[in-house]
């Protein structure tokens, strides 16, 4: 040891000086590491989940800070698929940024077509058929019960039910797929609503066809139910974990189920009235704890909701035509101005926000991506929690990196 | 083991002079100089298996390709559903989805490769034990697809990874999968184990670690792998 160097820092290693009791820990003040050297609390460990990992649902990372199991810091790491949506919508015309809209939550092509025809539609001032206004809703709300079949497939999946949830899961994804595929062609990307009404309309097999489905759907919620949603060890790994408080919730933003499940009344559905949504009755389910558990049982709650919106949609579903003639799609050139077209998709607020120059490509092409503003509060909720919970709670937030990254 | 089983295959098969040909038997293909296919169907059919050595030894690891959990962007949704109850990859013997690329045999690129994330899948690549194969699935794996003009794009893994199989479509379906998956096995079934045809992992000249890029100030340093990739000739012109 120099002694002569003055303040040697080998030198204070050395020596550490044993607190009596343990220092309470502030990760307010930025500490990485706290001064404890004690068989039961070693140094923090930091892990990087991601972005190769199974349960990241994708490409995501998260730099996750932990004290034992612990998780005291988390810091997201996005990007991994930023594959420029939103510059490409700018050096596109409008009607060829709705194949990339498919792609952006890949799973519910169907809302945000709707949702970027709306913007469109706004910006043009364009009227839409009313029995386009009855089919988008009804694709709609196949997709949300897509979209929420597959959360409960792949939440169950996080939580270790390895296969016969998802299977399940994916069984009936299947038969909405198929539904998809007879009316637009294509499974996923299905690349349907026009500015002014649909692509194609549906016949009256595929009108049959759903009618079917949409009443069997009941009987697969009732079996999925018994076999997941009284179950004791989901019930122990999902309540009281990942808590958000309501107030968090509407400060930083979030929309959708997540929302909901803190018991904020917010349904763009009832707030905005758009398309013909005024017309059905049905009830928006609210949580109580805003918990992982109360958000998987607001997705299962809109899933019979919507049963009840598409048997009032097909029951009403009127004749005509299902485009404005005077619709004009193809060198599309709106006004110069500005709009935001909304919608509640499966997953939160989806919106578009276009300025138009009057040229035919949009100005500014910006998309208001639910998962990402949801996946803001993952680290509120995840602190305190194991690992193994915050895998639980980043499914249960529902994100698409698709739409996240864009 | 490889050298043990080259030998192997080298006594079990003994030179086309010394067989015993009989007259009446058909001409036997260069491939199986024993015995001709009629000859061995027929046998078969008497419940009497002849094999050798390369043939049951690719049989065997053909109908065990074992993919790695890694899921890209849409393709990925279609790469699960093709693993589900409907599709059932597992009647080809791949539904073993390893979480750990030390465990894989097969690498599916499920999806859009952005430039941040081409030196994990090379890295991933990288780990993979040999023999392991490459699966492009979509058009942005093969090309960069849709998103083929944006600037984080890479346009097609094929620039840094030897990619056995390319399946097209956006996404492809879960049956487009399988047919690849089909091809690959055939492809792995007529693979040689000694001579200049044998595959990389029996091959001491190929390297089984690709150079990992990095991520430059503008671009991917290096942009390509040259070992594996080439750029296209200019177009010729016709002369006017």
């Amino acid at each position: 040891m120099n002694l002569e160097s003055g303040i040697s820092p080998a030198a204070d290693r050395s020596a550490p000086a044993l607190p009596a009791a343990l220092p309470p820990f502030n990760p307010a003040a930025n500490a990485q590491v706290r001064e404890v050297h004690d068989p039961f609390h070693g140094d923090l460990l930091e892990v990087s989940m991601g972005p190769h990992h199974p349960s990241t649902h994708g490409v995501f990372r998260m730099m996750v800070t932990l004290d034992g199991e612990a998780i005291v810091k988390l810091k997201p790491v996005f990007g991994y698929l930023h594959r420029n949506h939103e510059k490409l919508g700018e050096n596109t015309t409008y009607l060829a940024s709705m194949p990339y809209t498919d792609r952006l939550d890949y799973l519910n092509s169907m809302t945000n077509n709707w949702a970027y025809a709306l913007a469109v539609e706004k910006l043009a001032g364009q009227p839409v058929p009313e029995r386009a206004e009855y089919l988008r809703v009804i694709l709609a709300e196949l997709t949300r019960l897509l979209n929420h079949t597959c959360l409960a497939g792949f939440l169950l999946q996080d939580t270790g039910a390895s296969g016969t949830p998802l299977m399940y899961a994916f069984r009936e994804r299947e038969k909405i797929l198929d539904l998809f595929e007879s009316i637009s062609g294509s499974r996923m990307m299905c690349n349907f609503q026009r500015f002014g009404g649909c692509r194609v309309d549906a016949t009256p097999d595929w009108l049959a066809a759903t009618q079917r489905f949409v009443d069997g759907y009941n009987e697969f919620l009732d079996e999925y139910e018994a076999l997941i949603t009284g179950n004791e060890i989901l019930m122990a790994r999902t309540q009281g974990v990942g808590v958000l408080g309501p107030e968090l919730a509407v400060n930083a933003g979030i929309t959708g189920p997540m929302l909901r499940a803190c018991g904020v009344n917010y349904d763009l559905r009832k707030v905005d009235g758009y398309g013909v949504y005024p017309r059905f009755d049905f009830r928006v389910p609210l949580g109580d704890h805003g918990d992982t558990y109360d958000r998987y049982m607001i997705r299962v709650l809109e899933m019979r909701e919507s049963l009840g919106i598409l048997q009032q949609a097909l029951r009403d579903l009127p004749a005509g035509p299902i485009m404005d003639p005077k619709a004009k799609i193809r060198g599309l050139k709106p006004k110069p101005g500005e709009a935001y077209g909304r919608i509640e998709g499966p997953k939160g607020e989806i919106g578009f926000y276009l300025i138009s120059d009057g040229s035919a490509n949009p100005y500014r092409y910006r998309v208001r991506p639910p998962s990402f503003v949801n996946l803001t509060v993952l680290e509120d909720m995840c602190l305190g929690q194991t690992v193994a919970d915050a895998v639980i709670i980043l499914g249960s937030v529902d994100i698409v990196l698709g739409e996240v990254d864009r | 083991m490889s050298d043990a089983t080259a030998q192997l295959a080298e006594t079990t098969r003994p030179e086309p002079a010394d067989t015993p040909r009989g007259a009446s038997s058909p001409t036997p293909s260069p491939e199986s100089p024993l015995i001709s296919e009629a000859e061995r169907d027929e046998l078969r059919r008497q419940g009497i298996l002849l094999t050798s050595l390369e043939e049951i030894y690719n049989w065997g690891r053909s109908h065990s390709v074992w993919p790695l959990q890694f899921g890209l962007a849409c393709c990925a949704i279609e790469m699960i559903a093709a693993s589900m109850a409907r599709f059932d990859i597992a009647r080809f013997g791949s539904e073993v989805f390893r979480p750990s690329p030390r465990q894989a045999d097969l690498l599916i690129v499920s999806g859009t490769v952005t430039k941040k994330m081409a030196p994990q899948v090379v890295r991933l690549w990288n780990q993979m034990p040999e023999p392991k194969y490459c699966i492009a699935m979509g058009a942005c794996a093969i090309s960069g697809g849709p998103f083929k003009q944006g600037y984080n794009v890479l346009k097609g893994i094929d620039r840094f990874l030897p990619v056995d199989i390319y399946i097209p479509g956006c996404p492809p379906r879960p049956e487009a999968l399988l047919h690849g998956l089909m091809q690959l096995q055939q492809k792995i079934r007529g693979q040689k184990l000694t001579g200049p045809d044998a595959p990389r992992h029996l091959r001491a000249d190929d390297p089984c670690a690709y150079p990992v890029p990095e991520f430059g100030e503008r671009d991917l340093v290096p942009p390509q792998n040259p070992a594996v990739w080439q750029p296209p000739p200019p177009p010729v012109r016709p002369a006017s």
